[in-house]
């Protein structure tokens, strides 16, 4: 019998240790109890998804147990059918049973995905709780950089490295992606992640619903800093957040295009950056590779290509990055001319002078 | 770190961007295991040397065509790399339970990183898959009453191939270092830009040379199959493990040229500067997460099918049964291999498809749970009114049910795209596919090999060190993985090298414990072998069938002769060896012929020792020696076609002699 009074003392306080650890862990479950609805309905998915399929693991383990005991060779009362090898009944039940679960299961699955797609501008705060029709969501710009993260306020036209908040039940809307390796933006109490890639832009709607100090990192794995990706996400009240803003006006800089490749550059452990101005194209030229002035946009070239590109002449819209256009073999000791791009606030404004 | 810039090398025009500095002289770990290495590399030479092993080496090993000694050597080669996998393993456990706070632990990230990836690779690459596929060189041929596989050259050749692979993946310990990308070098990552070490050249060329050895295996085995069964063997009378291995190397030789293909394609961004999968100039990164999953989900039921198909022997023979619903495994194990192609991108929902997507590839892989759930019922009622003994094959075999279903829901969790946002990339996502590969195709090699280790040696694995094994095995899988579980459930995603919140430490340190449970389940398992040498005399099966067997390896000699069976047997039903003693089958003692098999040949391992030579060539741009060699591989195959001393026959009265051996013991038995 296991008796817990009759251990000896230390033995006894190691038990118990190990099972209050095991209980006041259980508070920081976040995946079980986050504060934000989204990250709320997926756990509450992934609860349901446990139970339907507990209904087949259970069994299956007691009856793994029950017949290794019952059956086992010494037993020799059981009964021994050595040649019984089929029973439709029974083949029909253990293909049925977890078909129906699955069907049920699926069903589940096909609604959830597209209630919950990241895509899907939210609908409701929280149960019961549908979005006022007059709330926009806060637009965050979310960049993930070698190794840390950038994010861009364009309404509040601040922006900040490793860290963010939000104001509590309002909806957010994160639009995402990364300046060379693939990362996944991931605030486990917020919602579910999705990955950020260069050149590409991942949606992901999300609200906060509790006031607090959360966790977010990177959660797909993107060299050596990665470790250190981290950043805090803070819930704060309507009021909480405006003084937020408001201090990022005050205590930061200015995120110009040259702050911004500086900042680019690979480092880890980056603390927490203020920038109280932002230009307004970053976010828009850091998804088409084209913060420095003389790369051509990722849109402009797939424009060209899909209009049939340029031919052979059409390399030398590449030839401004040293490293491809050592790579195409093109001479760059003289000077090409080249499409500018039209993210480029200078020479848009130099083409419109030509223009004009 | 390592002190060569290599974006901005010179290739010199022999050793190419291989300088002195590439021998990690600077990483005390890795200084140690080498000079351990080379003490051990002398010793063996010294040995070989000093009991003049070298010929018996060459001739019974090396140059085997018999697909038994082949079997064998996959198997050791296996077992070889699960050591380093495991070492690498125990060291990432080691960093987890230490790197804390200000503490960072004995592993930078530059080594950590190399470290997660080397074990990964190790693992499927070069420890599952030749334990998988030595165990079915081994046991289908036995199983279907052939005397060899159809092309037994082309399967000495795969072996040494899937060899040099792995040889390349242990030089770069030594020589340069091993890709830091995660075992499947997701670009932009590995690629040149930011990857431009020689690490994902080693990723690369090793993979692309095992590949070559896994897809010509695959094609070898399935012809095998298909052309090669005794007679009365229809294809629904065939073992079970014979039919998992016909579902797996179709799968093999219809995936691993997608893998092929997309590493062609990683190495012309890397060699070429074409641009493939990289942002800049066209590419997409999700084109090859695409691609290296349409073969990497495949893969995994590569894997897991030919273990489900050694607990269904390794059922029927230990309850003394008929299999439950032989049919029904049959199709459970078909609808599998059809299915496993179309739910690849439930490994990345998160990356930005869409809503109809995602659900269609989610159910898609719940549907997969439907076959898998049979099997595991079909087992269970095999139990049912059984006569269960419990040998070791049968403990791993319960020890895996028990354990295999936990994995399976914890993979319809992950299925379900919603929960899925959650938990990838977490602890819960490596705590679920350690518990289906640990539970499922590493159970299931320990029952492999304990089931049938009588009928490659001749003698039984010992009893008592099998189940210290057994039980190190169970309690330290689920100590090293239960507190995964919950980590991921904390939110802790993978591939961490350090972490500030000192709270979850205890869970690291539990995990670690678990670690070395398991290394003490592996050590008892050699101890197990050693035991069981010394007391060979007294495990000895002289029957040929020890466990009362119900498929045909079970009615030849333990070891079996050269020619497999001196008869080709006749095949009346499913479980022909049952059905033959059950009908009072008489072994022929008379009418030996001269048998005719196919003869060695280095051909295969100078083959694959000069595609390592060019691999590594390859791997620092040493383009003189890569061109040289490949001219030697190309001439060294075309050589090999002249040779036309391909087969002998062993003489009647060779057979006769080893037949009336036979006879004695079986009568010295009784």
């Amino acid at each position: 019998m296991f008796n817990l009074l009759a251990m000896p003392r230390l033995k006894q306080s190691i038990f118990l240790g190990l099972i209050s650890a095991f209980l006041l862990s259980g508070c920081n479950w976040v995946l079980i109890s986050p504060s934000g609805d989204i990250a709320k309905q997926q756990s509450d998915i992934m609860l349901i998804s446990v139970w339907l399929m507990l209904i087949v693991i259970v069994p299956v383990i007691v009856l793994t147990l029950l017949f290794a005991w019952k059956y086992r060779a010494s037993n020799t009362e059981a009964t021994y059918r050595p040649e019984w090898h089929h029973s439709t009944i029974l083949e029909l039940v253990i293909w049925s049973v977890p078909l129906i679960i699955i069907i049920a299961l699926g069903a589940i699955t096909w609604v959830s995905t597209h209630k919950l797609d990241p895509y899907r501008p939210l609908e409701r705060i929280s149960e019961g709780r549908d979005v006022p029709m007059d709330v926009k969501p806060l637009v965050v710009e979310a960049v993930a950089m070698d190794w840390k993260w950038l994010f861009i306020y364009p309404e509040q036209g601040i922006a900040l490295v490793n860290e963010v908040a939000a104001p509590v039940d309002r909806p957010i809307e994160f639009r995402i992606t990364s300046t060379t390796m693939m990362n996944s933006l991931f605030i486990p109490a917020l919602a579910g992640q999705i990955y950020a890639m260069p050149a590409m832009q991942t949606k992901l709607n999300a609200v906060i619903n509790k006031e607090g100090d959360y966790e977010g990192f990177s959660g797909n794995y993107s060299g050596a800093g990665f470790s250190h990706m981290r950043f805090r996400f803070h819930g704060l009240s309507d009021a909480q957040f405006a003084e937020w803003v408001e201090k990022n006006r005050k205590e930061g800089g200015e995120l110009t295009r040259e702050a911004y490749l500086k900042l680019e550059q690979p480092s880890e452990r980056e603390p927490v950056q203020r920038f109280a101005k932002v230009d307004a194209n970053l976010f828009e030229a850091v998804l088409n590779r084209c913060v420095e002035s003389n790369r051509m946009c990722v849109k402009d070239m797939v424009a060209i290509d899909r209009k049939g590109g340029m031919g052979e002449t059409g390399t030398h819209n590449l030839a401004s990055n040293a490293t491809i256009g050592r790579k195409l073999g093109l001479d760059l000791s003289s000077q090409k001319t080249y499409v500018g791009t039209l993210c480029a606030p200078e020479i848009q404004a130099e083409a419109k002078s030509k223009v004009l | 770190m390592s002190a060569t810039n290599y974006a901005t090398i010179e290739n010199h025009p022999i050793l190419g961007r291989l300088t002195l500095e590439a021998i990690p002289l600077h990483e005390p770990i890795l200084i140690f295991t080498f000079i351990g290495v080379i003490l051990g590399g002398i010793a063996l030479v010294g040995a070989l040397t000093y009991f003049k092993l070298w010929g018996p080496l060459w001739r019974n090993w090396i140059t085997s065509i018999d697909h038994k000694k082949i079997g064998i050597m996959y198997m050791i080669l296996g077992l070889i790399m699960f050591l380093r996998g495991f070492a690498d393993a125990l060291m990432m456990r080691g960093q987890q339970a230490i790197a804390f706070g200000d503490n960072m632990g004995y592993l930078p990230p530059h080594h950590y990183d190399q470290v997660f990836t080397a074990h990964g690779v190790i693992m499927i690459f070069f420890f599952a898959m030749p334990i998988v596929t030595g165990l079915m060189n081994y046991i289908v041929p036995l199983q279907i009453g052939a005397r060899d596989v159809s092309f037994p050259f082309l399967n000495n050749f795969s072996f040494w191939m899937t060899a040099s692979g792995a040889a390349l993946i242990m030089v770069s310990l030594f020589i340069g270092e091993f890709a830091k990308t995660g075992w499947l070098a997701y670009p932009p990552l590995s690629g040149i830009m930011q990857s431009p070490d020689p690490g994902v050249d080693y990723y690369i060329w090793a993979l692309q040379i095992a590949g070559v050895g896994t897809l010509l295996s695959g094609v070898n085995l399935i012809v095998t199959i298909v052309k090669m069964r005794a007679p009365g063997m229809t294809l629904m009378r065939m073992p079970i493990f014979t039919w998992t291995a016909l579902c797996t190397n179709i799968l093999i030789v219809a995936a691993f040229p997608i893998l092929t293909a997309v590493l062609a394609m990683l190495s012309l961004d890397r060699y070429l500067g074409t641009a493939f999968f990289t942002s800049d100039l066209g590419g997409s990164a999700m084109l090859y997460v695409n691609l290296i999953w349409i073969w990497g989900h495949p893969e995994v039921y590569i894997l897991v099918l030919p273990v489900f198909g050694i607990f269904s022997e390794v059922v029927a023979t230990f309850c003394r049964k008929r299999l439950f619903g032989y049919s029904s495994m049959v199709y459970a194990t078909a609808v599998i291999t059809i299915l496993s192609y179309i739910v690849w991108l439930h490994h990345f929902f998160t990356m930005g498809a869409g809503a109809s997507v995602n659900s269609f590839f989610g159910i898609s892989t719940m549907i997969i749970s439907i076959p898998t759930g049979a099997k595991l019922f079909n087992w269970l009622f095999t139990m049912y009114h059984g006569r269960i003994r419990f040998e070791l094959p049968m403990v791993w075999t319960v020890g895996f049910m028990v354990t295999f279903v936990i994995g399976g829901m914890t993979g319809v969790m992950l299925a379900v795209p919603a929960p899925d946002f959650l938990l990838h990339n977490s602890l819960f996502l490596i705590a679920h596919f350690h518990n289906v590969i640990i539970g499922g195709v590493v159970f299931g090699a320990f029952a492999a090999i304990n089931y049938w280790f009588p009928k490659a040696f001749g003698f039984k694995l010992d009893y008592k060190w099998g189940m210290a094994s057994f039980w190190f095995w169970f309690v330290g899988f689920w100590t090293a993985f239960t507190p995964l579980y919950v980590l991921g459930f904390m939110g802790v995603t993978r591939r961490m090298s350090h972490f500030d919140d000192p709270s979850l430490q205890i869970w690291f340190q539990i995990a670690a414990v678990g670690g070395l449970l398991v290394a003490a389940g592996i050590a008892c398992f050699f101890i197990q072998i050693a035991v069981s040498f010394l007391k060979r005399k007294e495990l000895a099966d002289v029957t040929g069938d020890p466990w009362d067997g119900r498929t045909l390896e079970w009615s030849t000699l333990s070891p079996p002769p050269d020619y497999n069976f001196a008869f080709t047997p006749v095949v009346h039903d499913t479980d022909a060896w049952h059905d033959m003693k059950k009908n009072g089958y008489q072994r022929p003692t008379t009418g030996f012929l001269a048998v005719h098999m196919p003869k060695n040949t280095g051909a295969g391992f100078i083959l694959a020792a000069i595609s390592a030579l060019v691999g590594f060539a390859l791997i620092w741009h040493m383009w003189a020696l890569a061109i040289i060699g490949f001219v030697g591989l190309i001439a060294a195959a075309i050589i090999h076609t002249f040779n036309y001393d391909r087969d002998y026959h062993i003489p009647a009265e060779e057979v006769v002699a080893t037949e009336n051996e036979r006879t004695r013991l079986l009568a010295s038995h009784v």
